[in-house]
């Protein structure tokens, strides 16, 4: 059974309210019950590169989770560590295919989707070919991981991604999910697993408290 | 589809591993090294994705993105490099590609993911081709070796406290797993200068020396063309 772990110290999360690598651990945090100081990075101002943030994590990405004297950023490694030091709410399954299909769905999206809608990317675009392009391209990268999703998930989904309990698959798909909804625009009308996934995870106290409308550096003007 | 198989006779024998792989892809490369890592011998099956079938429709059951690597275990299929390491890690727990302390442990799945979501993805073949028509071969060149330079500088960043030999210390991890086959097409594709990061030059070396890195080799594998 798994106990209930608290951190000795307050744990730390160095997040960007639209970046949903940090959405993902943010949903996590939430799910196992764990309070954690939210630091803003602003990564449209470049605060990633500040000399206090790289000397935390030199990569200068988000998400960053800091526990007393522990750092370690890249979402899939905080989540990890998360799962094997506060066992409560465990984001894998005990079986070694289910943990396989959400490691594979988890890969979909942090290998083939997220990547191609950063913003390095999406500025190189609209620089070397043309800003017209950037939306069609970010829709033509989310519309082929969504469907390898729905073929993937289709034949273990639940009431969530893989079954009727919250994994790992869930946090990464509610993470990318919600801006390909809201931010692309993407016609969701060929992925009706994922659409149902969408509206259950948006039932989820856990879930909504992540999502980038909720942070405390979501900009008040936005909903997205 | 062309079927090439072949039996590798290594430590161990496991019961039905068959692994869907191009011999130039990257991402199949690190899954032959840790197979080899773990003495798993396996069927290989060659998909030539340069004559696209990684498109037939067997493939595309397997794999709906597809991509290689696919591992198939027994009634199990397993498509994406890391999530098989993490596979084979729980299935078969010989020669562990995770360490057991947590830093280190956190620090091997930082770096492969850093690699296998941050570099490799950017330049891929089909996103190469797909800026080549969109910008011109020099333009997309400049671009695939930005995107390696960026994380590599982020990976020696990254490592350059922990790493002795190799990635994480003195033995071989699923970080040195995910870097070594980088590193070469870094070399080989981009003509990176890797004096720029000698951490990962050094950690470089010391998996070339490794029979079962070389037995992963492109060249090594039975699609391989001369």
């Amino acid at each position: 059974m798994a106990t209930i772990e608290e951190p000795k110290n307050k744990l730390k999360l160095y997040s960007y309210w639209r970046s949903s690598c940090s959405c993902r651990v943010r949903i996590a945090l939430n799910l196992k019950g764990l309070s954690y100081e939210y630091i803003p990075v602003n990564l449209v101002k470049g605060e990633q590169f500040n000399p206090e943030i790289l000397k935390l994590n030199p990569l200068g990405y988000v998400p960053v989770l800091v526990d007393g004297d522990f750092v370690v950023s890249d979402s899939f490694a905080i989540l990890m560590y998360l799962d094997e030091k506060y066992p409560q709410h465990p984001l894998l399954p005990r079986d070694l295919h289910k943990k396989a299909i959400n490691y594979q769905a988890a890969n979909i999206v942090s290998s083939s989707i997220q990547p191609l809608q950063n913003l390095a990317v999406l500025k190189f675009i609209e620089e070397k070919v043309s800003p017209d392009e950037k939306l069609p391209w970010v829709q033509y990268h989310i519309r082929n991981g969504f469907a390898a999703l729905e073929k993937l998930l289709k034949d273990h989904a639940g009431r969530y991604a893989t079954g009727d309990e919250i994994f790992l698959a869930d946090l990464f798909l509610a993470a990318q999910l919600h801006p390909a909804i809201k931010r692309f625009n993407v016609d969701m009308t060929p992925f009706p697993l994922l659409s149902r996934l969408h509206e259950a995870y948006n039932e989820l106290p856990a879930f909504q408290n992540g999502m980038p409308e909720n942070q405390p550096d979501t900009p008040s003007s936005s909903t997205t | 589809m062309e079927h090439k198989s072949q039996q590798r006779d290594l430590a161990t024998s496991s019961p039905n591993l068959v692994l869907y792989s191009y011999w130039q892809s990257s991402c199949a490369w690190r899954v032959r090294f840790a197979l080899n890592l773990k003495g798993l011998s396996y069927e290989y099956k060659a998909v030539n994705l340069a004559k696209g079938e990684q498109f037939s429709p067997e493939f595309e059951r397997l794999n709906p993105l597809h991509f290689v690597p696919v591992l198939v275990d027994g009634d199990v299929v397993v498509s994406d490099s890391y999530a098989i390491l993490l596979y084979l890690e729980e299935k078969y727990p010989q020669k562990a590609l995770l360490p057991d302390d947590p830093q280190r442990r956190a620090l091997n799945l930082q770096a492969a993911s850093i690699i296998s979501s941050s570099i490799q993805p950017l330049h891929m073949l089909s996103m190469l081709k797909y800026f080549e028509e969109k910008m011109g071969p020099d333009e997309a060149l400049l671009w695939g070796q930005s995107c390696v330079e960026k994380g590599f500088l982020a990976l020696e960043r990254l490592l350059k406290d922990f790493a002795g030999r190799y990635a994480t210390g003195e033995a071989v991890f699923m970080a040195d797993v995910f870097l070594a086959p980088q590193i070469a097409v870094a070399l080989m594709r981009f003509k990176i200068d890797m004096s720029k990061f000698p951490t990962l030059g050094r950690i470089y070396e010391s998996c070339k020396g490794l029979p079962e890195f070389v037995g992963s080799l492109p060249q090594s594998q039975p699609d391989a063309e001369q």
